[in-house]
């Protein structure tokens, strides 16, 4: 009797490793890719592009500043998991992502790895520094990272990442190209509404708190007149606020941009001694409560700028 | 086509006179120059219908969606492949109460490292220069080198030099070389990093600063959402609290493991628990009435360590907060000899020390920060064997130091700060408070690596 009860749970044993194995062995097949995307744009276009084979995890939020994100052991743990990490590149997460990358342990993600996706590599990209000098403040060497407003280029890399999707996990390749395609159909469809409904804004002169925007008012033809930061990534002083103010006389802006996540009193300080409109810009992906994805995100924008151009 | 094929022949007409036909007397020079016609001509219509599609694309109506910059190659340099190089600039001016060179922490052993408060006036404290880069796709290379001015004489320490896996993947990484231990919170960070001008008294007194290892690190990362690292380190353990080390056995060990998260996006945190054990052979000091005595034996130090970083969704542009705690506990067992020099008595000696700090930093405006740190020792109380006399041992005579210090730092930048610290010493023992301020400025010139959590 003891002898077969024994015999049972051996049988129950073997059945239950069976059972494991199987499972461990059907993982891959049904777990989606696991993209890490360092910044929410990319987190949308990889989920837009990889559909229901990705899991995405985005490691930062639009009401954050990209600029000073910190290597926090939570993004360590999930970059653990990833199979491809997409970033801006351009030098914009150097404050972090290496430390991520490296502290990770994960080998595929390491940068020249398939496993690493740089956008703005796949872009021309504007402002590269003649010189570098830190005295002129907050300089990227490759030129002006943040090139997600211009929708000409989102698609530009949306191409090459579903291309990347695909070449890491071959067996859903059809989908990822079909996926894009229908993206692509999608995107090029609203890129026309967005650029028919944004014809007025054409020409319009603009002040910008920080170089956020320079890829969305060449998309649209505006003109960036100043900034309000004196060198990227320095705040202001009174004098220089003063005589941004002094200086609405000569070059007149329309409005004042901004993004989301910056210190806002510069912005509503130039304003109100100027009378012009300040305009809080989604900047990505959630950055306003209307921009919940990419379509939604320069929905919002041209919104925001057409009113912003009606003006106070 | 036809315009193409009319600009082709014009090309090629104008290009006759050049080609030497006189010589063309052989059907091979012929055949020759047929060859090269073909060449040129096939040359000049890829040039034209470059032209032409060029001239195409501006006529055509400038569709925006259809002109799209491409990327172009980025221009590389041999210079390329140079390390990153970075240079930190530290200098301070101090003001103390006491002198700084007869400083000693009270109940303690006296380890040798750098634990003095930085010098009375302008003092230049310890410029640190940095390379690293990938050797190839397995390894990086890190190292990092002190030069400090020791009153004049100035020497360079290497405070790092270190390799690291790339490649090994599954959440496993191999350190080897001279590297900061990654036991507790602060040890494996540089001092430019530091929120105070100086380490916590524990720092001081448990590692002489900070623990750094010649040997192997092994860590592994948890394949789960919540960050879990386990890690190893065995090493030379030549320095304290270990002691010179004339074997191939490595005579130090550690163990430790960081668990870390974050609650929302505005709070993250990390604690950690740390092992580490040393076995100190000879492990030598001299008294203040310059007596050497020496201990045998086992030194085995317990650390938790707590950090909690709150910032508004996360942004820490405008305001933050970071508190970090970190609890220490030494048990040392062996056996110690006095006075090794002239008449060595040697018997029992146990003792068991612990300590910590707990700082709080705020910013609160962007650039500025504001902190306090609390520091406490408590050296227990030291058991030594019949034959050795407690009188013979000032300097372990039990005490309970203490310090306070408050700073306020301005960052313009990234890659600037200077600091005003201010700090009620208590630590050299009863009566002996010192009231220290200190000046200080950190400038980071070339490359800047991204900072731990």
């Amino acid at each position: 009797m003891a002898r077969i009860s024994s015999k049972g749970r051996v049988m129950k044993i073997q059945k239950l490793v069976c059972g494991w194995v199987l499972a461990l062995a059907m993982f891959p097949a049904i777990a989606a890719l696991n993209v890490f995307a360092t910044v929410p744009e990319w987190g949308a276009l990889a989920q837009a592009v990889g559909g229901k084979n990705v899991s995405v995890f985005t490691a930062t939020t639009a009401l954050q500043d990209p600029h000073r994100i910190e290597a926090k052991p939570s993004l360590i743990a999930r970059a653990r998991k990833a199979q491809l990490v997409v970033a801006t590149g351009a030098e914009l997460e150097i404050g972090w992502l290496p430390m991520v990358q490296r502290e990770s342990g994960n080998a595929a993600i390491q940068s020249g790895q398939p496993g690493y996706f740089e956008a703005a590599s796949f872009v021309k990209k504007l402002e590269v520094p003649a010189r570098l000098d830190r005295a002129d403040g907050d300089v990227h060497a490759q030129g002006n990272p943040h090139i997600q407003l211009d929708p000409r280029l989102v698609l530009k890399v949306a191409e090459p990442l579903a291309k990347r999707m695909a070449e890491l996990d071959p067996s859903s390749a059809a989908e990822y190209q079909q996926s894009f395609d229908d993206f692509a159909k999608r995107w090029k469809a609203a890129m026309a509404d967005w650029e028919k409904r944004a014809a007025p804004l054409r020409g319009a002169p603009v002040l910008v708190q920080h170089k956020s925007f320079t890829y969305l008012l060449d998309w649209l033809g505006m003109r960036e007149v100043g900034t309000l930061e004196p060198k990227p990534g320095v705040e202001p002083t009174s004098g220089q606020l003063a005589e941004i103010v002094a200086r609405q006389k000569l070059t007149p802006a329309k409005m004042i941009l901004r993004p989301g996540y910056q210190y806002d009193a510069t912005a509503r300080w130039v304003g109100d001694h100027t009378g012009l409109a300040v305009v809080t810009l989604a900047f990505t992906v959630g950055g306003t409560p209307e921009a919940n994805d990419l379509f939604g995100l320069f929905d919002d924008t041209i919104n925001r700028l057409l009113k912003g151009q009606e003006g106070r | 086509m036809l315009q193409r094929n009319l600009c082709a022949a014009a090309v090629m007409l104008a290009c006759t006179p050049f080609i030497p036909i006189a010589e063309a007397s052989s059907s091979d020079d012929l055949k020759e120059i047929r060859q090269q016609i073909a060449a040129m001509k096939a040359q000049y219509e890829t040039r034209i219908s470059y032209l032409e599609n060029k001239l195409a694309q501006v006529e055509a109506k400038p569709s925006v969606t259809e002109v799209v910059p491409v990327a172009l190659p980025e221009v590389v340099q041999s210079s390329g492949f140079n390390p990153e190089i970075s240079l930190i600039l530290d200098g301070k001016f101090g003001s103390t109460q006491r002198a700084p060179a007869t400083y000693a922490i009270q109940g303690f052993v006296p380890n040798g490292g750098e634990i003095k408060p930085p010098g009375r006036g302008f003092s230049l404290g310890e410029t640190e220069l940095g390379f690293s880069a990938n050797v190839d796709h397995l390894f990086r290379a890190n190292v990092r080198l002190s030069i400090a001015d020791d009153g004049g004489t100035g020497s360079i320490n290497t405070e790092e030099a270190h390799i690291e896996t790339l490649g090994l993947g599954d959440g496993l990484k191999v350190k080897a070389g001279r590297f900061l231990s990654g036991i507790g919170y602060l040890n494996a960070q540089h001092p430019h990093e530091w929120d105070f001008v100086d380490a916590p008294l524990a720092y001081k007194v448990f590692w002489g600063s900070r623990l750094s290892q010649d040997g192997v690190q092994a860590k592994w990362v948890a394949p789960t959402d919540v960050f879990l690292e386990l890690g190893s380190e065995v090493a030379h353990g030549a320095s304290f609290p270990g002691a010179t080390n004339e074997r191939s056995t490595p005579a130090n060990g550690a163990l430790f493991a960081h668990l870390g998260g974050e609650w929302n996006a505005s709070n993250a945190w990390q604690t950690g628990l740390s092992y580490v054990r040393s076995d100190a052979r000879g492990r030598t000091y001299t008294d203040g009435a310059g007596t050497e005595n020496s201990f045998d034996g086992a030194s085995q130090t317990w650390i938790a360590n707590f950090v909690w970083k709150w910032a508004p969704n996360g942004n820490s542009s405008v305001r933050s907060f970071k508190l970090q705690s970190e609890l220490f506990s030494r048990t040392e067992e062996g056996d110690m000899i006095y006075d090794t020099k002239t008449t060595p008595v040697q018997d029992n000696y146990r003792s068991r020390q612990t300590g910590g700090y707990a700082q709080a930093v705020y910013q609160f405006m962007p650039k500025w920060r504001v902190g306090y740190r609390y520091d406490w020792l408590d050296s227990g109380s030291v058991d030594l064997g019949p034959n050795l006399s407690p009188n013979n041992f000032a300097e372990l005579a039990s005490y309970r130091p203490r310090r306070n210090s408050v700073m306020l730092d301005w960052s313009p930048s990234e890659f600037s700060r200077l600091r005003l610290q201010l700090a009620r010493d208590e630590s050299r023992g009863e009566g002996l408070g010192d009231n220290q301020f200190f000046l200080q400025y950190i400038m980071s010139i070339g490359a800047h690596g991204a900072h731990k959590f």
